[in-house]
Order: structure tokens, then sequence, then C-alpha cells
């Protein structure tokens, strides 16, 4: 398995995953009544790259809406990231939000101050 | 004969703009998220709100939809699955009405939780949301308790509630959010 790849939906976002390139790009809304369910497959790639992790990871998050239930799985999506940082795969986790989305830069920093692996708030046009 | 026309009266009078009384499935809540986009598209809401509006009630309604099944009471099963939902909006400000049963054994924890974020300001819910998001414990939903808090948090608001006695076993747990534009 070298891309893992899921097609977005009105409650879940898309997800791709590029292990040889390391590149990991969460988009779209996640809103999903169970968010354990839908993560534990991005969890479990994430296990099997930390193996055999690039130099350098890329994270791009682009997230329209996220609900509570989804943001404690995000978490442990990003924790693992950090195990891989510390592993020597230089992660940095691109957080994007909205001109006006206050609530997604706040909930980036949230992150941030949870997550020890470098983050850049990158601020889209709508 | 129900009098229609008394409950009409009611809504208009509060401005509802979509209600809801039954069973909460998960198709359900996702057609209701979809009327509610596209009628404040229609309205030409700003997007801050619109988005801020569309989020806590994600939260309201999955907290309807995930709490229903709590109870396992099977003489009151069915009328313990019915929830109620309503959205209006007067003048710039939304608010969203719900309304659930609760066993009553079930209302002093909840009421315990929703006192404690109503007692927090803005800094202090920032700080509880990233304590209890970090704490590892997650219910089997996957919420984690984090919604209360994080309605409070996008809102600006306190939580209004309140808990009707039925009978000796169940309550009825009404909870009104309000969302304006200032925040």
């Amino acid at each position: 398995m070298d891309k893992y790849a899921i097609e977005g939906t009105p409650k879940t976002p898309s997800i791709s995953f590029d292990l040889n390139g390391g590149v990991l790009e969460i988009k779209g809304r996640s809103i999903p009544e169970n968010s354990i369910e839908f993560y534990k497959p991005l969890v479990d790639a994430l296990d099997k790259y930390t193996t055999a992790a690039k130099p350098a990871t890329t994270v791009n998050v682009q997230l329209e809406y996220f609900n509570t239930s989804s943001s404690k799985c995000i978490l442990d999506v990003f924790k693992k990231l950090e195990g891989i940082h510390k592993g020597g795969s230089a992660v940095t986790i691109n957080w994007h939000y909205e001109e006006d989305d206050e609530d997604m830069l706040e909930a980036g920093e949230d992150y941030q101050a949870i997550i020890n692996v470098p983050f850049k708030m990158v601020m889209v046009n709508e | 004969m129900v009098d229609v026309f008394d409950i009409y009266d009611k809504m208009e009078r509060n401005n509802i703009l979509l209600s809801f009384k039954g069973e909460i499935t998960s198709d359900l809540l996702t057609s209701i998220l979809q009327i509610m986009e596209n009628k404040m598209d229609n309205m030409q809401e700003e997007p801050k709100m619109k988005k801020k509006v569309y989020n806590v009630l994600v939260e309201c309604l999955q907290n309807l939809y995930h709490h229903l099944d709590d109870s396992t009471d099977s003489a009151k099963m069915e009328k313990v699955k019915s929830a109620i939902f309503m959205i209006g909006k007067l003048e710039t400000k939304y608010s969203i009405f719900t309304g659930n049963y609760i066993l009553n054994e079930n209302i002093h924890g909840l009421k315990s939780r929703l006192d404690e974020v109503n007692s927090l300001n803005k800094e202090e819910l920032k700080e509880y949301y990233k304590k209890v998001l970090n704490n590892g414990e997650m219910s089997l939903k996957g919420g984690g308790g984090l919604g209360m808090i994080d309605i409070a948090r996008k809102t600006g608001e306190k939580l209004e509630y309140n808990f009707l006695e039925i009978d000796n076993k169940v309550s009825f747990f009404t909870l009104n959010i309000k969302v304006s534009q200032q925040q």
C-alpha cells in the first residue's frame, strides 16, 4: 500500500495519503455521528507509515466544518504525527482556515498548543 | 381536535424556520442540516454567521441523536426515543431549541456539567475545552463531553436549560441555544 485515499461525502472529508511522497491531505467536512469508525483506517495507515516514514512529512488540513466527535479523532491523528516527528521525519501541519472563520483558526491553535509538531496557519480567501 | 392554528400561531410568533418532532435518525439529521444550509443561503446570511449556526446545529442534533438511545426503559421506549427540535430567527438572533426525555437518575450529572460550562468565561472555556479534548477519554460515539463546551465557546452565550419532571422515572430536558451576530 503506497496510497490511501477516500472520497469526501457531505458528512466526511476526503483523505489522501501518499505514503511514498509523505503527504497527507484532509479536506472538506468532518461531521459523522461515528467518527472513531471513520478515522480508524487513517490511524492504521499512519501506524504503517511510522515504520517507513519519509525524511519529511507534510500534512494539509483544510476543513470547512468539524464536529466535537471528530475533534478527538483529529487529535489522535495528530498524536500519531507527533510520534512520527519524534521518530525523525520532519512533520509540518498546515492548518487552513477561511478568512472570516475565527473559530477554525482558534481550533487550529488549540491543536498547536497540545501537539509538539510545527504548525502553520494558512489563511484561505473565499 | 388538535388546535393546529394554535401550534402554527406559536411557531409564527417565534419565527420558527424549521421544526421537527419524532425520532432523530442519521438520515434525518443530514436532511435538517441540508435544509438549514439552503435556507441560510436563500436568506443571504453572512458566511460567518452561517458557519456558527451550522456548527452549533450539528452539535445540538448529534446530542439528541446520541442521547436518545441512552435509556432502555422498554415501556416508554417509543416515547422516550422521541425528541423535538426547533430553530427560529428573531431579528439577527437565531434560537435553537431542543427537547428530549432523560432518566431522572441522569439529571444530576448533566445539570452539573451544564452549570460548570455556564460558570466559565471565554478564556476558561478555551482551557477547559483543551483539557477535555486531551484527557484521552472517549465515549463510544466519540463525543467525550465536548459538545456543550464547544456550543458555549462558539456562541459566547450561556446555555439555558430546564428539566420538567414527567414521573418518577423520566423528565423532559429542554435546551435553548442562542446564536447572535456580534460574536
